[in-house]
């Protein structure tokens, strides 16, 4: 802390009482509102707090939260601080707040909003930037995502210091990525196709098999992978087998591992010393909780957009057990909830499925549309006392998400 | 149509909404998905085409115009329901990324540039009376401008929203209309969903108000959101 100027000092000090403030009174965990405080003080606070580290960007439509925690957890085997804004706040305010919060820590492993990627680069040089996935999320307030993709171009032809970890499977994300000097390019997977029919560098049809992807005008291509998935393993860039075997459900969170495990490498971590600390993490902010509520086990899910929704069914217990799915449309959720019908919901047919959240009229038009029966409800708790079984799974929207959450006993 | 490419805003909803609607009937239906590297079957009786990003509107709108099968079936008088970027696609242009001018399939007679700034939001507009469908709600996300020629009518005039730019919201000239209420604008009026199927059928027996009783609330719920 002493190595700051005073004015940045100030700042952090008033953010985190801000900060402090905020968590005891039961509002939030803090970090938006201290941060937001401290950047009042100082405009330059986030460049202040973040120069002399070795500073990771997260980002990406899905998985951004729970890879920035893998990925602290992997760099955690180094023996050394990390500071994290490990509770999602990922623009700028959030940013300066986890820095703020870990003054002396050498490395610093950050969720990013897509949008601030470019902001966030400049500011914090980034050693290593983490580009996982895009696809459609909230777009009555999000640029278009190619858009977005031109724009980290930009930011990552500018920063030649910077090696960029990116999924191959995905071409927005390889387009984007293609722009840096330094690229390991990881095999992430990518499930949901259907927005990337087109060829970023050139508009054409892209040609898919089972080889990856290849646009058929302009020679684009998926680039060669050095870090791939091999059923519950992943293969390294030295061509070694590591048996994975996480707490963490589903094939998102195996990719998103192997990302972690790439970030360690880069920094003198093998898999075999960051692997052990990956196990650990049984839940993020909420996400794969399992809750006792009323005799019954309860297992929270958060899926925000179709690709996370797709994901997330990927996880859900074998049926019959039951699923409760809630929808709201707030800010934070998009207003939008078009994206609904972009879900195919028929896997869904055989269990019990009850709705809730503020746009659950809007879900039951969908199911109905789908011929999957449902059942209207008032919240967590009124499907959890309609449960027969032991078990409820819970897929939840940002904002409805965190309701339960909090109806839960702000469960982690 | 093309479903790879124009399908951004949950735009597969409209086709299962009319298939449901149809099928409470007994109407049969046979749904097929064209992707733009198929040919566009000649025998549809309702071709739609929905919502996407400014790179897939300029593809798919080249495609379509090579293929010459959606203007032709619109000629001999099937039903074209299109959406939003696929609304300004079956006009006679339309504007591209940097806004120049990109040819569209000439099949309604409009126009469509770049606005100054976003529409994004609830709508809510009163239908031409002479079709004879209740209000619609719905939620439009688009930049264009859009001009009606002397052979479109306006299928709206908005209460709420942008529509077109002028105070009016989508076209429609014989089977063929178009709207910027994006993504599945048919779950939230059924009434135009039914104006579609009876354009391709002919008249149609109401529903059973069981069958219509969770649209209807969602119809209701939305109108009284933005009625305050």
């Amino acid at each position: 802390m002493t190595r700051l100027p005073l004015r940045a000092r100030v700042a952090t000090a008033v953010g985190g009482a801000a900060g402090r403030v905020s968590r005891l009174t039961g509002r939030g965990d803090g970090s938006v509102i201290g941060g937001l405080l401290g950047l009042r003080v100082e405009p330059g606070l986030l460049r202040l707090l973040a120069a002399g580290r070795k500073v990771v960007l997260v980002t990406g439509t899905n998985g951004k939260t729970t890879t920035t925690r893998l990925i602290t957890a992997g760099l955690s085997a180094l023996g050394q601080e990390v500071a994290s804004n490990a509770f999602g706040a990922n623009m700028e305010a959030g940013l300066a707040s986890a820095l703020g919060r870990a003054p002396d820590a050498p490395y610093a492993v950050l969720e990013t909003d897509e949008r601030y990627l470019p902001t966030v680069i400049e500011a914090t040089s980034p050693q290593v930037v983490v580009l996982l996935n895009l696809s459609r999320d909230q777009m009555d307030r999000a640029a278009e995502i190619w858009l977005t993709a031109r724009q980290w171009r930009q930011a990552l032809a500018a920063a030649p210091d910077c090696t960029v970890i990116a999924n191959a499977d995905d071409p927005l994300i390889a387009w984007a990525a293609s722009a840096a000097p330094r690229v390991t390019w990881v095999a992430a997977g990518q499930r949901w196709h259907e927005d990337s029919w087109c060829c970023p560098r050139c508009g054409s049809h892209l040609c898919r098999d089972e080889l990856g992807w290849r646009c058929g005008e302009c020679g684009f291509a998926r680039p060669a992978t050095r870090w791939a998935l091999s059923g519950d393993a992943v293969v390294d860039e030295a061509g070694q087998s590591h048996e994975l075997s996480l707490a963490l459900p589903g094939r998102a969170n195996r990719s998103n591992a192997m990302v972690a495990l790439a970030v360690a490498a880069h920094f003198g971590a093998g898999a075999d010393q960051a692997l052990p600390c990956l196990r650990e993490v049984r839940s993020v902010a909420g996400r794969y909780t399992q809750v006792q509520r009323h005799g019954r086990l309860v297992r929270l899910l958060l899926a925000k957009n179709p690709a996370g929704w797709l994901e997330a069914f990927d996880v859900l217990a074998a049926g019959p057990v039951p699923v409760l799915l809630a929808v709201n449309a707030q800010m934070p959720d998009g207003k939008d909830t078009s994206w609904l019908w972009d879900v195919d919901y028929r896997v869904l047919r055989g269990r019990p499925v009850f709705i809730t959240g503020e746009r659950r009229l809007d879900l039951a038009v969908r199911l109905e549309a789908d011929q999957v029966p449902f059942e209207l409800t008032d919240g967590i708790d009124a499907a959890v006392d309609l449960v027969t079984g032991g078990e409820l799974d819970v897929i939840a929207n940002y904002t409805a998400f965190q309701h339960i959450r909090v109806i839960l006993g702000r469960a982690e | 149509m093309y479903p790879d490419l124009l399908s951004t805003y949950g735009d597969r909803g409209n086709l299962l909404v009319l298939r449901r609607r149809a099928e409470l009937r007994g109407i049969e239906v046979e749904a097929i998905e064209v992707n733009a590297d198929q040919p566009v079957p000649g025998q549809g009786d309702i071709y739609l085409i929905g919502g996407g990003e400014d790179l897939p509107q300029i593809l798919a709108a080249n495609r379509l115009r090579a293929d010459g099968g959606l203007a032709s079936a619109a000629s001999r008088g099937a039903v074209v329901f299109a959406v939003c970027a696929g609304y300004q696609v079956i006009g006679d242009f339309f504007g591209g990324v940097e806004g120049e001018r990109v040819a569209g399939l000439g099949i309604l007679d409009i126009s469509s540039g770049r606005g100054d700034r976003r529409g994004v939001g609830e709508v809510v507009a009163d239908v031409d009376p002479a079709l004879g469908v209740p209000r619609l709600t719905g939620f439009e996300n688009h930049q264009g401008v859009t001009k009606l020629g002397s052979g479109a009518r306006p299928l709206a005039r908005v209460t709420l929203g942008v529509g077109n730019g002028d105070g009016t919201e989508g076209a429609y000239a014989g089977k063929v209309l178009g709207t910027y209420l994006h993504g599945p604008a048919l779950a939230r009026n059924p009434g135009l969903a039914d104006l579609l199927l009876s354009w391709a059928v002919g008249p149609l027996q109401p529903l059973d108000p069981d069958a219509e009783e969770w649209a209807s609330r969602l119809r209701r719920e939305r109108l009284a959101a933005v009625d305050r």
